[in-house]
């Protein structure tokens, strides 16, 4: 995963300023300007560094000389002894990516390296979405992002195990490999509402979401009636589903009543699994009830 | 006697009152014009009136007036009919507005529902947290042109298990795919939408004809709010008639069915043609208060052109609870 390119840097030398950027070209300028005297030196470049792990770069030559590192997330300059190594610590190779090292001594040459990332630490684990209403196809989707502990994304290929869990039914399993450093599945969400508790995992990581899985539109929504004092109650059945999951308390059905005197409409939440109203008239009535786009019977009621 | 309301001399007004019970008194009186219980006419304050005859003789007469209302959610119109007998020198208006609704000392049980919402603290790690907004659903969709202007209206539902902050919002577009307005529902939807609950919508362009748009693009914003399914308010005895000015109105009564009160009534009607299309949105704040288990009428307008295309109707209540807010 190593890498290194060695460039000499000669004021004239315009061409291979440009390759290495902006940043590298005033340090270039930079080193033009330092009276320091001219010893030829080389570089050679860590064979295969790892981000958080101290590292080496060779130098030839003697005297002293101005040594830069320039790396993703890190800028150094520091006097070095030439036909020593120059020591990078731990923290000077914190962020994987491409560094670049200079030292210069009457004229400057430079090398590139790569850093690798550690060994993966951390798992990000997205989940979308955090509520799937029962029995949809591909209504579940999670990606999960490997990281070492310096948050390198790691690009080396794993595999991460997704494993579903939800009450009632067999964990199911989804082994996915990285692709640059991310992994992902998508799965229909379950049959029954509950938690549906996601875990991913690579070796010794783990990281675990829930999805709560929801009832669906209320299915056959069914009412019956009586007459009362004030006119007439009306509620539903146990309002399910179509796979037979309870509808959540809160949902709304709407009863409508038409009879001489008009309609009479009232929006009542269902509570334990039942809606119910109180509706006024004492003639004949025609009661119906819908929730959301989903319609129920219609009911008839005699004069009281 | 409206000089004086205007000018809130109490006095000189009601002294101008023919009283026709005892129930009939000065703070009544009062009451009926400067509101109570928090309701919209409590910050109302009448600006003008027309006034014009229907029927005189030498010992009564029957005036139309139209009050003309300034009250926080816009400008508004009442008109009343008042009987005035000759007393004396003097007219005098018969006074035979029902007063407000004595509500009896009672216990209502209620157990009701409520959905609060638990924001994640900051520290949490990415991907940990966050709940998805609610899944809210435009079902249908009209524009037309009305006397004011274009008009976009519908129907929204909130599909999810979770209570909804819902506002739609709608862009005409012309020929050349430029943008000539950009409007939102504002206070013609019933904002907050509890699961599978459904509202009416209107988009109201000004001075703006159907003839230069070309698209429509329509945009329903939903966010997770803490909500409560209470009060259950019932709308009974909806009735499509023509009222005494000739309007075709819906009127229907109002029923809480719960213990607290709700200090602004708002209804929202949406009309459909045979074809279950929905043709017309109206919508008409009530000037009273509701009290719990009272009822109290509404009527709102559907425009004259439109009124033989309804077949149909549905009527939501918003409300505003000074408790709530």
């Amino acid at each position: 995963m190593s890498s290194s390119i060695n460039t000499v840097w000669k004021g004239h030398n315009l061409r291979r300023v440009l390759e290495h950027g902006t940043l590298a070209f005033l340090v270039g300028v930079l080193c033009l300007a330092a009276p320091a005297p001219a010893q030829d030196t080389d570089l050679r470049a860590p064979s295969s560094a790892v981000a958080g792990n101290a590292a080496s770069i060779a130098t030839t030559g003697s005297g002293t000389g101005t040594f830069y590192l320039v790396g993703p997330s890190i800028a150094v300059k520091r006097e070095v002894t030439l036909g020593q190594d120059v020591q990078l610590s731990e923290k000077e190779l914190q962020s994987a990516g491409t560094y670049l090292a200079i030292v210069c001594s009457g004229n400057c040459r430079s090398v590139g390296f790569f850093v690798a990332p550690a060994k993966p630490v951390n798992l990000t684990f997205l989940v979308h979405p955090s509520r799937a209403p029962v029995g949809q196809t591909n209504m579940v989707s999670g990606v999960a992002l490997l990281f070492d502990e310096f948050r390198n994304l790691v690009l080396v290929p794993a595999t991460v195990d997704f494993q579903l869990t939800a009450a009632g039914t067999a964990p199911a399993t989804h082994r996915v490999a990285t692709q640059n450093g991310v992994a992902w599945f998508h799965t229909n969400s379950g049959r029954s509402a509950g938690a549906l508790q996601i875990t991913a995992s690579v070796n010794d990581v783990a990281t675990r979401r829930v999805v709560q899985q929801v009832a669906s539109d209320p299915c056959s929504l069914r009412i019956k009636g009586q007459r009362n004092a004030k006119g007439f109650i009306v509620e539903t059945e146990p309002v399910r589903d179509c796979t037979g999951n309870p509808m959540p308390d809160g949902t709304i059905v709407t009863f409508t009543a038409k009879d001489s005197q008009g309609t009479g409409t009232v929006d009542a939440p269902i509570k334990k699994g039942i809606a119910r109203a109180q509706m006024m008239g004492s003639g004949p009535v025609a009661i119906s009830a819908a929730s959301g786009v989903v319609m129920g019977n219609e009911l008839r009621l005699g004069a009281q | 006697m409206l000089i004086d309301v205007q000018r809130r001399n109490w006095d000189r007004a009601f002294s101008s009152v023919e009283r026709t019970n005892d129930s009939v008194n000065e703070q009544a009186f009062i009451q009926d014009w400067t509101g109570s219980n928090g309701a919209l006419r409590s910050f109302s304050s009448l600006e003008g009136y027309d006034a014009r005859p229907l029927h005189a003789t030498d010992a009564e007469a029957q005036m139309r007036v139209r009050l003309h209302w300034s009250t926080p959610v816009g400008p508004m119109e009442d008109v009343r009919d008042f009987r005035l007998m000759h007393r004396g020198d003097k007219w005098k208006v018969v006074w035979d507005e029902v007063p407000v609704p004595n509500v009896p000392s009672q216990v209502i049980p209620v157990n009701y529902l409520r959905w609060d919402l638990v924001t994640g603290s900051a520290g949490e790690q990415w991907g940990s947290g966050g709940v998805d907004a609610p899944h809210v659903r435009i079902v249908s969709m009209n524009a037309v042109d009305s006397a004011e202007g274009a008009v976009v209206m519908g129907e929204v539902v909130n599909e999810d298990t979770v209570p909804a902050f819902v506002n739609v919002q709608s862009t005409l577009i012309d020929a050349s795919g430029s943008a000539i307005d950009d409007e939102s529902s504002f206070d013609k939807i019933l904002h907050v939408l509890l699961p599978k609950q459904v509202s009416p919508y209107r988009i109201d362009f000004p001075h703006v004809n159907l003839n230069k748009v070309k698209n429509v693009h329509m945009d329903v914003k939903a966010t997770l709010v803490p909500a409560s399914s209470d009060p259950v308010i019932g709308v009974m005895n909806q009735k499509l008639d023509t009222d005494a000015q000739g309007r075709s109105v819906l009127h229907g009564e109002l029923l809480n069915q719960s213990g607290q009160t709700v200090n602004i009534p708002h209804v929202i009607a949406s009309f459909y043609d045979n074809n279950g299309k929905v043709v017309w949105v109206s919508d008409g704040y009530l000037q009273r208060a509701l009290l719990p288990q009272e009822s109290e009428p509404f009527a709102v307008e559907i425009p004259k052109s439109l009124a033989g295309k309804v077949q149909n109707f549905h009527v939501v209540v918003n409300q505003y609870s000074l408790e709530r807010s």
